[in-house]
């Protein structure tokens, strides 16, 4: 492969949105180079040339060309590589459906959970109890599924990595519960089976290393 | 053939006008039902139950949710006319990222021009002043956002067009003038018959506007 053929992917080892896209280049087996980002300390020159809009990564480099935004990202990494593992489904509904809870994911799910556990304690109360919904609406839509996509891991697992991992860990770091077993079986179940998987395994940041930073960045908002 | 296609919108609303905008571009015969956003009907609590906002596309009975969600699907189900998405991945990617940009960046402030007063509306000034910088810049040269065909992305921000004259009067900010370029783009959208139908009267927009902040705020912003 020349090197304008070859794919680049801007990351940061910690983030959930991040690893959206490494699942999606594991799951459809495209080799990768992945350039670690020193995104909260020093910015390089290369993420401000590739993202100069946000910023941020993830940043997916191919064919010389960057995209931006992890589910822009996996969505482009869909249409381009035709594999056997399909992230979304063919019927336009069923895709407008994956879409859906993927963004509702994004835009309600994961503000919800990072505000309940590292949000003020005067808020805590009622920022675990939206979380606690916002879940509880995708422990509905799970259902008897194995995962989201169905059989095989699809749009909205990947989108939902962050309960399917950060989650617990959040959990952990900051002493908030939002999520148990016996409220959420369907869900725990479903994160089980997700980290479980060979492709998903391989991208997944050390437990402890993350609590560590998680704890250095919030502290500990319940006592040790 | 009757689609049984039933779209629930409010007149005012720039995300209902996208979807408004795709149906029209397909030709596809729709029932238009204005919502009551202060009394939302038992079909839209029962079609939306997570949001609960409009714009809801039922289709055969099943619900799509949020706009840029259903111009894809529409344009997934009539892909021969008038092609929204274009067919190369990169340029899809790209179109997904700006229509992503505009919605992430416009919502919150939007809302604040003309619902807010004071530092919250000057802050929200400041916000829109530079999404209009960057579309500026982005859309530059070309006649469309996406090059020389109207696209999803000028769909999803014609809408706003319709409200500046709204946002130059109630918040005082100065957009015709200042941004030339994102008005000629604007013109040349609404010589599209699609646009031109979905787009409200920008002074009917201001009235009902003005008339809420008289009621809401107290303020009386054409005072004699």
């Amino acid at each position: 492969m020349n090197q304008e053929e070859q794919v680049k992917l801007m990351g940061l080892w910690g983030s959930p949105f991040s690893k959206r896209v490494e699942m999606a280049l594991k799951l459809k087996g495209i080799p990768y180079e992945y350039i670690e980002e020193d995104v909260y300390g020093n910015k390089s020159p290369m993420l401000l040339k590739y993202n100069p809009v946000h910023k941020k990564v993830p940043v997916l480099i191919h064919n010389g060309r960057s995209i931006a935004e992890s589910l822009v990202i996996v969505e482009y990494i869909e249409d381009t590589w035709k594999t056997s593992h399909t992230i979304l489904p063919q019927d336009p509904y069923e895709r407008a459906m994956a879409r859906f809870w993927a963004k509702y994911v994004d835009d309600k799910v994961m503000l919800a959970v990072r505000k309940a556990c590292w949000g003020p304690e005067s808020e805590r109360e009622k920022e675990v109890k939206e979380a606690y919904e916002c879940l509880k609406c995708l422990e509905k839509e799970l259902g008897d599924k194995l995962f989201f996509g169905g059989e095989t891991i699809g749009f909205v697992d990947i989108a939902a990595d962050f309960i399917g991992y950060w989650l617990g860990i959040f959990q952990e770091a900051s002493g908030v519960t939002i999520m148990t077993a016996e409220e959420f079986p369907k869900l725990q179940r479903w994160s089980e089976d997700f980290v479980g998987n060979d492709f998903i395994k391989e991208v997944l940041p050390p437990k402890e290393k993350l609590v560590a930073v998680l704890k250095a960045m919030f502290g500990s908002v319940t006592s040790n | 053939m009757a689609e049984e296609i039933i779209l629930l919108d409010y007149w005012a609303s720039m995300f209902g006008m996208r979807t408004r905008i795709a149906l029209e571009e397909k030709g596809v015969k729709y029932e238009y039902r204005e919502e009551d956003l202060s009394n939302k009907s038992p079909l839209l609590l029962e079609m939306n139950p997570i949001h609960k906002k409009i714009p809801v596309l039922i289709h055969k009975g099943k619900p799509i949710c949020e706009s840029i969600i259903q111009v894809q699907y529409i344009d997934e189900l009539w892909p021969d006319s008038n092609p929204i998405l274009p067919s190369d991945p990169y340029q899809r990617a790209q179109a997904r990222f700006w229509a992503d940009y505009i919605d992430k960046k416009t919502y919150v402030p939007c809302k604040a021009l003309w619902s807010e007063t004071g530092e919250k509306q000057e802050a929200a000034k400041m916000e829109f002043i530079e999404v209009l910088k960057t579309l500026d810049s982005e859309l530059g040269d070309k006649s469309f956002f996406g090059g020389n065909k109207f696209g999803l992305v000028d769909i999803a921000f014609i809408g706003f067009y319709s409200w500046f004259r709204t946002y130059e009067e109630v918040a005082n900010l100065t957009i015709v003038a200042k941004f030339p370029k994102l008005i000629s783009w604007a013109q040349r959208c609404l010589k599209r018959e699609s646009v031109a139908k979905a787009l409200p009267d920008s002074d009917k927009v201001l009235k009902s506007v003005s008339d809420h902040r008289k009621i809401v705020l107290g303020i009386d912003e054409f005072h004699v």
